[in-house]
């Protein structure tokens, strides 16, 4: 399959099923989509100190995210592959872990700094009327690709060309700094640790899904529908307990969907709407309100606090809420397979209520023992398989539609709007057929 | 029943039968061998000391086990269609704690969950902590916490209770 026919699966209104079924699809979209797509590596509070480093798979490849030497400036982050330019073994298997000064590889004792360049091998001698100074091991450890930090945020793209960071970011980057700014340090942590979930469905279903506040009235009708009828039966005073707040909105209809309205940006990315702010019993926490009014002024802090969208999307690979600050993470590992991570921050000299709120969301909507959750992977996985069926092999994305160049990014529109969908489809588009430097 | 009565069997018997509440789908019953401030806990690491600060895959109260069962029940619950069913290989329980003058007492049961949904079969091993007084004449749970060998690692959806 060429870029031009996998491209051509993407209509104006429609995608085809082949999108989310086809093998070589999937293949072709990692190669062009996502390594030509700024893609989450981490947060660079996870690496703390120089030599510190996390592990994880980047568009197919095996990544290490590292912090380099003190006074490395703004490169201060290196995302490097994770193979050993000698026999390509892996420098570490751990998820996470710290390398005194330099980088040691566990087979053969090579060794290198903390920027992926080659620092020494043992025997050298031995390679004395090699042609080894002309290989390409001596360059050390292959980089990722390009980096950029925001806000501890950390990004890189594997494929050159296209828009640079801050101009493929564009508003979501404000929409960051307004989420960090909920720290009256303007720093957040990544803490308490990250839930996984596996299912066996493509990842752009689930993408889709975060966009998609069409679904809870119907799909999560048997949570929302529970949690009201015990949380009525108990007849007690006083507002309910924030358990109950986090999953009794998922009951409203579509007008308060429609009405939360939305923002399609260019290159896929969206901000989706506000939730009935569950940050307001924070506000004066422990003189949390006045630390941050103090720290950033009362208007940055009330836009801060007052920004609590329902879902931030920085296609294709993650997704962050303001309020509980948390964040997904979608990790395609086939075209029928995926693993969704859920993380949580503290936002630096916040209150720990604000964390504890972030990983009661966590378990509540996003743990693959969410009752939330079930009915969206039992669909998904569902899903996938009947896409399959004979017939029909278009999914319809028509609603909301304008039609021609007013569906174009950036506009503003409903909650509901499959605008929000289709928005993604057409960067996929533009990414699979995106000319760029082949991956480095 | 008082707490000086509890007898070592009396304790592997209540761990036998909670497991076999759950396995039997009789939630009700299950959900009133819990104290009540009592708590189910299922860390997402292996260590995990607090509940708060740490993720878990769940943290449940009696409200939030009331929802959970009642969902599981309900005939729109999409996912239970069919409905699910879970089985709970015991390992002999170990009495950590029997101490009848402060009412608690504690056992240790490694076990091998299996849960059958939608034609697809998920089996976890781990490690269950059954923590217990005597409340209201009769044996019941503080915390029951699992730790499963897979519990930081990525999983499939699991509905039912481990």
């Amino acid at each position: 399959m060429n870029p031009q026919d996998a491209a051509a699966l993407v209509q104006p209104y429609q995608v085809h099923r082949d999108i989310y079924l086809s093998p070589e699809v999937f293949r072709l979209e990692q190669d062009r989509l996502w390594a030509g797509s700024w893609l989450f590596v981490g947060h660079d509070s996870q690496v703390p100190q120089p030599g510190d480093y996390t592990t994880m798979t980047l568009a197919g490849q095996p990544v290490m995210m590292i912090r380099r030497e003190a006074g490395s400036g703004p490169g201060a982050i290196a995302v490097l592959l994770n193979r050993c330019a000698h026999k390509g073994a892996p420098l570490s298997t751990a998820p996470a872990g710290h390398a005194d000064r330099y980088l040691r590889c566990p087979y053969h004792g090579w060794t290198y700094r903390l920027d992926g360049r080659l620092a020494g091998l043992p025997v050298k001698a031995g390679y004395e009327g090699s042609d080894f100074d002309h290989g390409p091991a001596q360059h050390g450890l292959t980089p990722y690709g390009e980096v950029a930090v925001h806000r501890g945020f950390v990004f890189a793209r594997a494929r050159r060309g296209g828009p640079a960071f801050a101009e493929c970011m564009g508003e979501l980057l404000q929409a960051l700094d307004l989420l960090c700014d909920r720290s009256p340090q303007g720093r957040l942590q990544v803490a308490g640790g990250v839930l996984r979930t596996e299912f066996a469905a493509n990842w752009k279903i689930y993408l889709e899904n975060v966009n998609d506040a069409f679904h809870p009235i119907t799909t999560h009708v048997s949570a929302s529908q529970s949690a009201g009828d015990v949380w009525q039966a108990q007849a007690q005073d006083g507002p309910p307990p924030l358990a109950m707040k986090q999953l009794l909105p998922f009951a409203s209809g579509y007008d308060f969907f429609a009405q939360m309205g939305a923002r399609v940006l260019p290159h896929g990315h969206s901000v989706l709407g506000t939730w009935a702010s569950l940050h307001t019993a924070y506000a004066d926490l422990g003189g949390y309100g006045e630390a941050l009014r103090a720290a950033h002024g009362a208007e940055r802090a009330a836009a801060a606090l007052a920004f609590a969208p329902q879902n931030v999307v920085f296609y294709p690979s993650m997704a962050l809420k303001g309020a509980p600050q948390v964040m997904r993470v979608l990790r395609p590992l086939a075209v029928d397979r995926t693993v969704l991570e859920a993380w949580a921050f503290q936002p630096v000299g916040a209150p720990p209520e604000l964390l504890h709120s972030a990983l009661l969301y966590n378990r509540q909507v996003f743990s693959p023992m969410s009752m939330v959750a079930h009915d969206d992977l039992h669909l998904f996985e569902g899903i996938q398989r009947s896409l399959a069926a004979r017939g029909n092999p278009w999914v319809s994305l028509h609603r909301g539609a304008v039609g021609g160049d007013d569906e174009r990014p950036p506009r503003d529109v409903s909650g509901i709007d499959e605008v929000l969908l289709r928005n993604q489809y057409r960067a996929w588009a533009e990414g699979m057929l995106a000319v760029g430097e082949e991956v480095v | 029943m008082n707490p000086a009565d509890v007898t070592a069997a009396d304790l592997v018997a209540f761990v036998a039968h909670e497991a076999r509440c759950l396995d039997e789908r009789r939630w009700d019953e299950w959900n009133a061998l819990f104290a009540p401030e009592g708590w189910y806990w299922l860390p997402a690491c292996p260590d995990a000391t607090d509940p708060l600060a740490q993720a878990s895959h769940l943290y449940d109260d009696a409200l939030l086990r009331e929802v959970r069962v009642r969902r599981l029940q309900s005939p729109v619950a999409h996912s239970q269609q069919p409905a699910g069913r879970c089985h709970h290989l015991l390992q002999a329980s170990e009495v950590l704690l029997c101490d009848p003058d402060a009412n608690r007492f504690e056992l240790r049961t490694p076990f091998i969950y299996t849960e059958l949904r939608a034609g697809h079969t998920v089996t976890l091993p781990g490690v269950a902590w059954h923590q217990l007084r005597v409340h209201d004449g009769g044996l019941r749970l503080v915390l029951k916490r699992v730790d499963l060998l897979h519990a930081d690692q990525p999983l499939p959806a699991v509905e039912f209770y481990i």
